[in-house]
């Protein structure tokens, strides 16, 4: 089982190279969020992963936190970018 | 017996688990817009946790470990849909223009008002 | 009252789920962290119409397990997409999101979102128009089919 996860590792750390490329390559500050948000949810997987493959139950709690803290970071970077405050007001309308 | 088994479906979903997100990276590297690779995002987010989770589940049964991995995937499938429907509005508020392709028009053509 | 029951015994199996450890003070210290958000959820009024965990019914699971079941499908078409991308035809498409209630549209929008292939750009709530970026051909045929909109008014239930 240990050689299974050892190559569901590798291929989630291949993924995540590939989500880091896009980020840098960008072109525009979007695509980088793109990339950023794949290689976030896949940290959240290669951290479950690595639970098992040691054995440390305990470390399961990080990723749980990691799903959260990797959503908002999302958000509150796009929220940065649009409005350039972070503490702005909401906007008004539908969207 | 019925160990093995559960090992050899674990081993297996674990595998496609893997083989989907690779693809899914590979697709946002390859696809040509934003938008585009947003879609290519949504594989690695979706179909990856699930049978990786799933595979997971399978090797620890009914313990704590399991409750907290679900518990992952629950907060993953909701909060992923919010995150690209974020991203695709702020990138089309800011005015970048989806790339749009009909079936006879096979040329490439790439959104490059960044 | 029926609120503040269901989120107390949502609250409590979360910590117990999160725990793992089962000790006198442990319980206690769960008790009065649950006790501070009730109060505090209580004090911010969020739990109405919107928020009420005890609105979850039987038809939850049901849509879920077809969801994902639609998810894989989906999945699988972008997936050979990516192998071979001459066949992406992406476009932008407006649809209608016949629910009556706001969790209803949202519900849509999410699912759709959820779905690979296709994205809610813009939900249009008093007109009930959602905006959909669409990579596939056949995504585009099958939400216009309206199988998943059907579902959700099942799932949201008669007004």
């Amino acid at each position: 089982m240990g050689a299974v996860l050892l190559a569901t590792i590798l291929a989630i750390f291949t993924t995540m190279i590939l989500a880091l490329w896009r980020a840098i390559a960008g072109p525009s500050v979007y695509d980088t969020i793109v990339g950023v948000n794949v290689f976030g949810t896949k940290t959240v997987l290669l951290i479950a992963l690595i639970t098992y493959f040691s054995g440390n139950d305990d470390l399961i709690d990080v990723a749980l936190v990691y799903a959260l803290i990797n959503f908002l970071a999302v958000i509150a970077v796009l929220k940065l970018i649009r409005q350039r405050d972070l503490a702005a007001a909401p906007e008004g309308g539908d969207d | 017996m019925t160990e093995l088994i559960l090992d050899v479906v674990s081993g297996l979903l674990l595998l496609g688990g893997a083989a989907f997100a690779v693809i899914g990276g590979i697709g946002v590297m390859r696809f040509p817009d934003i938008f585009t690779r947003l879609h290519a995002g949504g594989i690695t987010d979706t179909l990856a946790p699930l049978l990786i989770v799933g595979g997971l589940v399978l090797q620890s049964g009914f313990t704590l470990l399991t409750f907290k991995l679900l518990l992952i995937l629950l907060f993953l499938l909701f909060t992923t849909p919010a995150a690209s429907h974020a991203t695709a509005r702020a990138a089309l508020v800011a005015g970048l223009q989806p790339v749009t392709r009909d079936s006879t028009d096979q040329k490439e053509t790439r959104s490059s008002n960044s | 009252m029926r609120y503040f029951i269901w989120l107390t015994f949502l609250l409590a199996l979360l910590w117990l789920g999160l725990s793992g450890v089962y000790k006198p003070l442990l319980f206690i210290l769960g008790g009065a962290s649950i006790a501070l958000v009730v109060w505090l959820t209580e004090r911010m009024e969020v739990l109405g119409a919107e928020h009420d965990p005890g609105a979850l019914s039987w038809r939850l699971p049901v849509y879920w397990l077809w969801l994902i079941g639609q998810v894989v499908l989906a999945n699988i078409a972008v997936a050979a997409a990516v192998i071979n991308p001459r066949r992406i035809r992406p476009r932008m498409i407006e649809i209608d999101a016949p629910q009556h209630s706001r969790v209803g549209q949202v519900t849509y929008g999410n699912s759709i979102t959820l779905t690979p292939g296709t994205v809610t750009t813009r939900l249009d709530g008093s007109q009930g128009r959602l905006q959909i970026h669409a990579l596939l051909p056949e995504a585009i045929s099958d939400l216009e089919a309206g199988e998943m909109e059907r579902r959700v008014c099942w799932l949201e239930g008669p007004p």
